[in-house]
């Protein structure tokens, strides 16, 4: 591929590095688990980085996130420390939330995700009204696969938020796989049709590049800000890795096909060769760090489980 | 005459005037019809902005409650029938009871979840149900239930003063009931004991009789062993204490000690089915409790340990067989009389 050697601006950098350190975060926990260094289960953003770069770069800190099992991408691009996520992982007392949580169950400043799928939206719901009440002016953002649409949890979401007019940003990224179940044997109709039904406007792209990501988040953000109204962003995208670990029954060929709109090939473009050289060695750095302190780190006590009620 | 009903009601007017973070989310609570068993009457009128009518959606209801605790507000949601929060386990479980504990206690979940429960209205199977009994011992949630003791109304205050989820489950009998008042009517032989704040749990002891038996129960069915024990002083001078719970979970078993060390035969009344049930945990605890009695395990080891709960069948709609499913007066006393058999 050839690589257009020019100056570019900053944020190009930025939301380079965001993808990459997703990227190598991820690669390293899946290879750690191969080692056996790691212990039970994780799900891996690879291949998705241009959805959370994106959108996390067009977001206020102040805006209230809910992420799903699949929530390393979304923590990392919201800010969160490698570090702290690494030795939650990993199980260590330094964790994001003490090793109580593990790789679904996290919390950091207004970011918050869990295991249940759909059960977060309802949630995420009431956490958009608090903001409304409140009027902090702060929106909710609550992230979904497109295995989610079969849980009733979403549609009652879909509906209060609606009805109630709450300032939600529902986002939808269809990787085309529940698990292992392709959409066309899990989805009915069509995901917009899904939005239309309780009268919220949704925003579909079916693009791997961060840039129409970032637009359309940015026209999806606004909307949700300024008119303190629902919106689906609906992204199409694909998972290169497995859903969790060593479950993959796609074939092969289309995984390949796939990589080929590999996001940080894609944004690569637009960076320089040093410009790629440093983000590579800056999140390489990162991410040594970030492993190798949370392997130091203690467990955290049992004693620490005896509390009163 | 003041009654279950008008203490919740009164809890809850004086709850969102006194702390503007309370928001009532429920079906059918709007003014005029106020909610089905009307906890709720009065509510939308007085505070229109923070009293939250409902589509039919359980799950969300109470998640979107628990949303808003997590950003501060302190939210009651109404379950309309306490069969309905079979609709909610999720959330209850999986969402609002485990946040704190799952985030390394850096969130609380003020959430209440109130809900009618209990049967002897002829609803059938589906609207009669007492399913407290599966969370209780659910992590991170405290199940508490009014009784006609303590003030219901300062029960709901406290739980809504509780900075976690807190499950609140009303009999729909105790609605009509009037608040009993300590010396008077059938309480007038008792000394009324506390233990605990602010979910209190009670004993109801004599003061110049031994006793035979202490009947441990909670909500509607204290009514119930009131009856019984009444009767059983009646007919056969057998002398009662009773132990109330308000907190069903968790909980502590010390004021039920200490009255067995005094009676040394216990039966639990509950509406739930019988099996896996609330009496079955207690008198489990009982039982453990034996190793480290002060008087040594053999004393212990002699009490006479016995459940009253509902059949474990579904509860019919006609009154026969209703009747006939639930704890009632005449089966307490006949599994009462059945411990001074053994």
């Amino acid at each position: 591929m050839v690589r257009y050697n020019i100056s570019v601006m900053p944020e190009n950098y930025a939301l380079f590095r965001t993808m990459l350190l997703i990227r190598r975060f991820e690669e390293r926990l899946l290879a750690e688990f191969s080692t056996g260094k790691l212990a039970g289960t994780t799900h891996a953003y690879i291949g998705q980085e241009a959805d959370a770069a994106g959108i996390f770069s067009v977001t206020d800190p102040g805006d209230v996130v809910f992420s799903s099992h699949r929530c390393h991408g979304h923590l990392l691009a919201y800010g969160g420390d490698p570090y702290r996520l690494a030795a939650e992982l990993m199980g260590k007392a330094t964790g994001l939330v003490g090793g109580r949580g593990g790789s679904q169950h996290i919390h950091w400043r207004n970011f918050y995700s869990n295991g249940i799928q759909g059960g977060i939206l309802p949630v995420a719901t009431g956490m958009a009204l608090a903001e409304k009440v409140n009027k902090t002016g702060k929106i909710a953002l609550a992230f979904l696969g497109d295995g989610t649409l079969g849980e009733g949890a979403l549609y009652e979401s879909l509906n209060i938020a609606s009805l109630w007019s709450l300032p939600i940003l529902f986002v939808v990224e269809n990787n085309r796989y529940a698990q292992t179940t392709p959409i066309e044997l899990a989805v009915a109709g069509t995901i917009t049709g899904r939005f239309s039904a309780f009268g919220i406007t949704t925003l579909e792209r079916d693009t791997s590049d961060v840039l129409e990501v970032q637009a359309a988040a940015l026209e999806a953000v606004g909307s949700v800000r300024r008119n303190g109204r629902p919106v689906g962003l609906i992204l199409h995208t694909y998972r290169f890795s497995a859903h969790s670990k060593g479950d993959e029954v796609r074939d092969p060929a289309e995984i390949t096909r796939a990589r080929e709109k590999d996001p940080l090939l894609i944004h690569a473009m637009r960076l320089n060769d040093a410009e790629c050289a440093r983000a590579e060695s800056e999140v390489a750095a990162i991410i040594e760090d970030a492993f190798l302190r949370a392997s130091a780190d203690p467990f955290p006590s049992p004693e620490s489980l005896i509390t009163d009620h | 005459m003041t009654t279950v009903l008008d203490r919740l009601n009164f809890a809850l007017h004086h709850a969102m005037q006194t702390d503007e973070r309370v928001y009532v989310l429920g079906e059918d609570i709007l003014d005029p019809y106020g909610g089905a068993f009307k906890v709720t009457r009065g509510l939308s009128t007085a505070f229109p902005e923070r009293v939250l009518t409902t589509p039919i959606s359980e799950a969300a209801i109470v998640g979107v409650a628990s949303g808003m605790a997590l950003r501060g507000l302190r939210p009651v949601a109404e379950i309309m029938f306490g069969d309905f929060v079979t609709l909610t386990a999720d959330q209850i479980v999986n969402h609002a009871a485990k946040f704190r504990w799952m985030y390394n206690d850096q969130v609380r979940v003020p959430v209440v979840v109130r809900t009618p429960m209990g049967g002897r209205r002829g609803y059938g199977p589906t609207h009669s149900q007492s399913l407290e009994k599966m969370f209780l011992g659910v992590p991170g949630l405290r199940v508490v239930a009014p009784n006609t003791l303590g003030d219901p109304g300062q029960l709901l205050e406290a739980a809504i003063a509780d900075d976690d989820p807190v499950l609140f489950v009303e009999h729909k009998l105790l609605y009509t009931r009037p608040l009993l008042e300590a010396g008077k009517g059938d309480l007038v032989d008792y000394e009324i004991q506390s233990f605990g704040a602010p979910f209190t749990s009670y004993v109801l002891r004599f003061t110049n009789y031994s006793p035979h038996l202490t009947i441990a129960s909670y909500g509607y069915n204290f009514e119930l062993a009131r009856a019984a024990a009444l009767e059983l002083l009646m007919e056969r001078e057998i002398f009662c204490e009773i132990v109330l719970f308000s907190q069903l979970s968790p909980f502590t078993l010390d004021p039920l000690l200490d009255s067995l060390t005094r009676t040394h035969r216990l039966l639990t009344v509950e509406e739930g089915g019988l099996t896996l049930g609330w009496g079955a945990e207690i008198l489990a605890r009982v039982a453990e409790s034996s190793n480290d009695f002060p008087h040594g395990g053999a004393s212990r080891s002699r009490y006479s340990l016995r459940r009253v709960a509902a059949l474990d069948l579904p509860i019919a709609n006609s009154k026969p067989l209703e009747d006939a499913i639930l704890p009632s007066v005449e089966t307490i006393i006949h599994a009462a009389l059945a411990l001074f058999e053994a």
